[in-house]
C-alpha cells in the first residue's frame, strides 16, 4: 500500500469523478457459499463453502483451474443467478443470503466479462455512456462531457465514434473497464478479461489497469488462472481448489505499490511464486484428470 | 441397452415437462377457438371472420378418417411423393457435383456462378409454362419445376459449405502428404457434408411447396387449365376438391401436405445426423 | 489485419483511415481492382455460353424439343419492339400495369409480415412464457406450405386480391418470425448482463440490446421473406389472378403467346433482385456497425 501516490493520483483526476470515500467502500464478504447447477443427485457442484473476503479498496486476485467454479462465483456477486446457499455482503448490506439467494445486478457492481461484452452496435461513447443515461443519472450532454473526460484520461482520445469492433481488442479492454468506472461503481468484477490476448498486449493492460486503479482507488475482484498475473496485480491472491472451488491458500502480498514491470524481476516475486506454484500445479493436475472444461 | 435407456429418460422428462404441458394447452386452445369460430354461424348467428368460412376441425377429422379408407386420395399422395422424390434426387444428383466443382475451380465459378446468380431470382413457378412446352410430357415438366425449387438451394449450400472449410485443414493434409483427390475425398467432401444435408432439408421443404402448386397450375386454375388433362396429385387434391365445393377436404388435404412435408424434412435430418456423427453435442 | 498490427499503431491514425477515404474513392478503387481481375473475363464467357446456346440450339441447329422454345432474337426484338406482336413489350403501358400490381401486392404483403412477424419473432425469442404457448400453434401451421393454401384462402377471403396477398404474406412471415425469434436467441447472455449490470431496466435492455442485436438475423429473414413472398406470389397469381407476372406468364402460355412467357419470367428475375437488392441496402445502411468492421477485417 502507498497512500500517497494514491491520494495525489486521485487529485489529478478531472472533476472530482471519485467519491471521496472510494477507498472504504467495495467490501465483500462471502460466507459459506454454495453454488451447486441442476436437479439434486444429476447436477454439478461448482462452489462448495466458500468463505473469504475482498478488502476495500484493494485488489483481490482469485486463481484457479479452468472450469473450478470462479466465473460461477463471480455471477452470484454480480447477481446473475443465485446461490444455493450461505451469503455474500458487499460494505455489510446482504445481496443475497438466506431468503434471497439471488442478488440483483446494479451498477455498484460492475462485470467486464471473460470475452468483452461491448455492445458492437453502439459506439465507443454510446457504450460508455449507457449506464448513466440508462439510470437517469446524467443528461446526454453531462453523459457525454463525463465519458470525454474519462476517455481522454485513459488515452482513449480520438475513438469516441468509432464503433468496437473498429478497435483492437486490447483498446476493448480499456473501453470496457472506462464504462464500469462511468457509473463509480463500489466494486469493479474482472472475469479473465485478458486471458484472449497475447503477452505482451497482456503487460500493457496490466499497467494500464494499475494506473486506473491508483487514481480511482475502486476495489477490484479480478479471476484468472495465470499465477504470475494474480501476483502481480493482487494485494490478495485466493488460490481456489479444482471444481467444486473453495479457497486453498490465501495470501497477502506485500510487494508495496504502485508496482509495474520491474518486480516481475524482483526476488520477492519470485518468492511468492514459488511459494504458491506448487499448489496451483497441484490443483490444475487434478482439473485436467477430471476432464474439467469451462462454459 | 443404454441408449433405450437414455430415450425413455428423455421422453419423461420432456412429457413432464413445463415446454409439453403449455405447448398443448396452447393446441387445445387454438383448436377450441378454430371450432367455434368455425361453427359461429350456427352456433351463436353470427359469422366470425375469415374463420367462419373454415370448415371445423371435427369435420375434418371425420373427413380424414373417411380419406385414410379412399385409395384415390393414397394414390394422389403417392403421386406427388413420387414427383418429390424424382425432383429432390435430380436436384442431389445435379446440384452437389455442380456445386463442389464451382468451389473447387474459380475459374468454372467465374464462369457459371453469374448466370446462375441471374437464374435465381426467377421463381421456381414462374418456370411451369416454359416446362410445359419443353418437356414431352406433364410428368417430366412437373417433375423439372421440383428439380428447379430444390436445385438452387442445394448448390448454394454446398458452394457455402466448401468455401467455408477452414485453410488449415489443406495445409495439414498437404504437409502429410495427401494427392489432392485425397484432400478432395477426405477433407471437402465431409467438410461440406453439414452444409448439403442442411440445403437437403431446406431443399425438400421447397420441393413439396413447389409440387403442390404446379399440380395445381398444370391441373385447374381460373385461367384455365395449363397443359390440359389433370395429372393427380395432392395439389391436384385439393384444387378439385375446391372447384367441387368440399371443403372440409381441401383441409384434409392441407394437413395431408404438411405431414408429408414434415415428415420428409425429419427422414432427412436424421438421415444427416447419422452420416454426421461429429456433429453430434457431448 | 492481425491483432498485434493493430496494437502497435498508434490509435488515431488507425481509425481515420477509413474516413479520409471518400466513398467515390473507395468505389473507383473497387472497380479497378476487378477489372484487372479475370472475373468480368469470365463472366462475360459465361452469359456467352449460356445465351449463345440458346440462341444457336434453338434458331440455329433447332434441336429437338428446343425448337419448340421462344429464341434468343425472337424475345428480344419482341421485348425491345415499339409494335410488339403479342402485345407486350417495354413501350407498352400495359406491361409496366401488370409489374405495378405485382410489385404492389409483394409491398403490402411484405409490410404486412415484417410489422406482425418482427414483432412476434422478439417476443418468441425474449419471453420462455410466450415462446412456449405460442410457438407449438405456429410449428403446428408451419409445415403446411403457403401454396397449399390457395383454395382455402380463396374460399375464406372474397375478391381475388386478398387471397394472393394473404398467401405472400403468409410465406414471408414465417421466415420474418422465425429468423426474428433466431436472433433474439443467439444474443450473447453476457450483452444482458452487461446491460442489467449498468442499471437497464426490463424494456431499455429490449429496446438497447434485443432489437439491435438480433438486427443481423432480421435481415437474414427480410431477404428470405421477399425471395419466398417472390415465389408464393407467382403461384397466387399463376392460380387466381386478375393482373401481375404471374398471371402474364400464365396467360400467355394458354393463349400461345411464347415469347411473353420469357418476357415474364426475364421480369420476375430482374424486379425479385432488385427488391431483394433493397432489403440489403436497407440492412446495410441499419447496420453500420458491421459494415464498417467488415470494411476494416475486424476480428469479431
Ligand atoms: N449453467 C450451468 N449449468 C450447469 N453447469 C454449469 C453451468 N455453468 C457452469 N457450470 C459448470 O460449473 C463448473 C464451473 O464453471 P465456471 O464457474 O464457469 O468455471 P471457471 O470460471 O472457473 O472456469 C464447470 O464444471 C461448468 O461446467
Ligand atoms: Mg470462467
Amino acid at each position: 500500500m502507498n497512500p500517497t501516490s494514491a491520494s495525489v493520483a486521485v487529485s489529478a483526476l478531472p472533476g472530482g469523478a471519485i467519491p471521496a470515500q472510494a477507498a472504504r467502500t467495495g467490501k465483500v464478504r462471502i460466507i459459506d457459499a454454495v453454488k451447486y447447477y441442476g436437479a439434486a443427485g444429476t447436477g454439478v457442484l461448482a462452489v462448495d463453502h466458500c468463505t473469504f473476503e475482498v478488502p476495500a479498496g484493494e485488489i483481490t486476485v482469485v486463481v484457479g483451474p479452468s472450469g473450478c467454479g470462479k466465473t460461477t462465483l463471480l455471477n452470484a456477486i454480480a447477481g446473475f443467478h443465485s446461490l444455493s446457499s450461505g451469503s455474500i455482503y458487499l460494505d455489510d448490506e446482504m445481496l443475497c443470503g438466506p431468503g434471497k439467494l439471488k442478488a440483483e445486478p446494479g451498477p455498484d457492481r460492475i462485470v467486464v466479462f471473460q470475452n468483452g461484452a461491448l455492445f458492437p452496435w453502439k459506439t465507443n461513447i454510446e457504450n460508455i455512456t449507457f449506464g448513466p443515461m440508462m439510470q437517469g443519472r446524467l443528461t446526454r450532454a453531462e453523459a457525454y462531457e463525463k465519458a470525454r473526460d474519462m476517455m481522454a484520461d485513459a488515452g482513449l482520445r480520438g475513438i469516441e465514434n468509432n464503433y468496437p469492433g473498429e478497435i483492437s481488442s486490447g483498446v476493448r479492454r480499456r473501453v470496457e473497464i472506462v464504462r464500469a468506472l462511468m457509473n463509480d461503481p463500489k466494486i469493479l468484477l474482472l472475469d479473465e478479461p485478458y486471458r484472449a490476448l497475447d503477452s505482451l498486449t497482456k503487460s500493457v493492460m496490466h499497467e494500464a489497469l494499475l494506473e486506473i486503479f491508483y487514481k480511482n482507488r475502486v476495489t477490484i475482484f479480478f479471476i484468472t488462472h495465470d499465477l504470475e498475473e494474480a501476483i502481480f496485480l493482487g494485494h490478495r491472491v485466493v488460490i481456489m481448489t479444482t471444481r467444486p472451488c473453495r479457497p486453498k491458500k490465501i495470501l497477502d502480498i506485500d510487494i508495496p505499490h504502485p508496482r509495474d514491470y520491474s518486480v516481475l524481476t524482483t526476488k520477492r516475486f519470485r518468492e511468492f511464486m514459488d511459494e504458491t506454484a506448487a499448489a496451483v500445479h497441484e490443483e490444475a493436475t487434478k482439473a485436467f484428470a477430471a476432464g474439467e472444461k469451462e462454459r | 441397452m443404454n441408449a433405450i435407456k437414455g430415450f425413455v429418460l428423455k421422453t419423461i422428462s420432456f412429457v413432464t415437462g413445463e415446454d409439453f404441458w403449455r405447448g398443448i394447452v396452447a393446441i387445445i386452445v387454438f383448436l377450441l377457438f378454430w371450432e367455434t369460430g368455425s361453427r359461429s354461424q350456427s352456433w351463436f348467428g353470427v359469422a366470425f371472420p375469415w374463420v367462419s368460412q373454415v370448415p371445423a376441425p371435427t369435420a375434418v377429422l371425420q373427413e380424414m378418417y373417411r380419406l385414410i379408407q379412399d385409395p384415390s386420395f393414397w394414390h394422389s399422395a403417392y403421386l406427388s411423393t413420387l414427383r418429390v422424390t424424382e425432383g429432390f434426387l435430380a436436384a442431389m444428383v445435379i446440384g452437389i457435383p455442380l456445386g463442389l466443382a464451382m468451389a473447387v475451380s474459380k475459374t468454372f465459378y467465374g464462369i457459371s456462378f453469374p448466370v446462375f446468380e441471374v437464374l435465381r431470382p426467377i421463381p421456381p413457378l414462374a418456370w411451369v409454362p416454359a416446362a410445359i412446352i419443353f418437356w414431352p410430357t406433364q410428368e417430366l415438366s412437373i417433375a423439372f419445376v421440383t428439380f428447379l425449387g430444390a436445385f438452387f438451394t442445394i448448390v448454394i449450400n454446398v458452394i457455402g459449405g466448401a468455401q467455408a472449410i477452414d485453410v488449415r485443414y489443406f495445409q495439414a493434409a498437404r504437409s502429410m502428404g495427401s494427392s489432392t483427390w485425397d484432400i478432395f475425398r477426405r477433407i471437402i467432401l465431409p467438410g461440406t457434408l453439414p452444409s448439403i444435408v442442411v440445403g437437403a432439408t431446406v431443399g425438400i421443404g421447397i420441393t413439396w411447396a413447389v409440387v403442390v402448386a404446379a399440380e395445381m397450375i398444370s391441373g385447374g386454375g381460373s385461367a384455365g387449365s395449363v397443359g390440359g388433362a389433370a395429372g393427380g396429385g395432392l395439389g391436384f387434391f385439393i384444387w378439385n376438391s375446391y372447384v367441387g365445393g368440399s371443403y372440409t377436404q381441401i383441409v384434409a388435404g392441407m394437413i395431408s401436405i404438411g405431414m408429408a412435408g414434415y415428415l420428409s424434412s425429419a427422414i432427412l435430418r436424421k438421415i444427416g445426423e447419422w452420416m454426421t456423427p461429429w456433429l453430434a453435442e457431448g | 489485419m492481425s491483432e498485434t498490427d493493430l496494437t502497435k499503431l498508434p490509435i488515431n491514425t488507425l481509425l481515420d483511415r477509413s474516413d479520409q477515404m471518400s466513398s467515390t474513392a473507395v468505389a473507383m478503387h473497387r472497380l479497378s481492382l476487378w477489372l484487372a481481375s479475370p472475373r468480368p473475363y469470365l463472366m462475360m464467357i459465361g452469359f456467352g455460353l449460356f445465351l449463345g446456346f440458346w440462341y444457336l440450339s434453338v434458331e440455329v441447329w433447332k434441336l429437338p424439343r428446343f425448337a419448340e422454345m421462344p429464341g434468343l432474337t425472337t424475345v428480344v426484338s419482341e421485348w425491345l419492339s415499339k409494335n410488339p406482336i403479342y402485345g407486350l413489350s417495354i413501350f407498352v403501358d400495359e406491361y409496366y400495369l401488370h409489374i405495378w400490381v405485382s410489385i404492389r401486392r409483394i409491398a403490402i404483403a411484405f409490410f404486412l409480415a415484417t410489422a406482425i412477424g418482427v414483432p412476434l419473432g422478439l417476443f418468441l425469442g425474449w419471453s420462455k412464457r410466450f415462446k412456449q404457448f405460442v410457438f407449438p400453434v405456429f410449428e403446428l401451421l408451419r409445415p403446411i406450405p403457403p401454396l397449399a393454401w390457395v383454395p382455402l384462402a380463396i374460399v375464406m377471403f372474397h375478391g381475388s386480391e386478398t387471397p394472393v396477398i394473404f398467401l405472400t404474406f403468409l410465406a414471408s412471415f414465417y421466415a420474418t418470425a422465425l429468423n426474428t425469434m433466431l436472433g433474439v436467441q443467439s444474443i450473447d447472455i453476457s450483452y444482458v448482463r452487461a446491460a442489467s449490470c449498468l442499471g437497464a431496466k426490463r424494456w431499455q435492455i429490449f429496446r438497447h440490446i434485443i432489437v439491435p442485436g438480433a438486427l443481423p438475423f432480421i435481415f437474414t429473414g427480410l431477404q428470405i421473406s421477399v425471395g419466398v413472398a417472390w415465389f408464393s406470389l407467382v403461384a397466387g397469381e399463376m392460380v387466381s389472378g386478375q393482373y401481375g407476372l404471374g398471371y402474364v406468364i400464365n396467360t400467355s402460355y394458354t393463349m400461345v403467346r411464347y415469347p411473353t412467357i420469357i418476357i415474364g419470367m426475364v421480369t420476375l428475375g430482374i424486379v425479385g433482385y432488385v427488391t431483394s437488392a433493397m432489403v440489403r441496402v436497407l440492412g446495410d445502411y441499419m447496420m453500420q456497425w458491421r459494415t464498417r468492421e467488415l470494411a476494416l477485417g475486424g476480428e469479431r
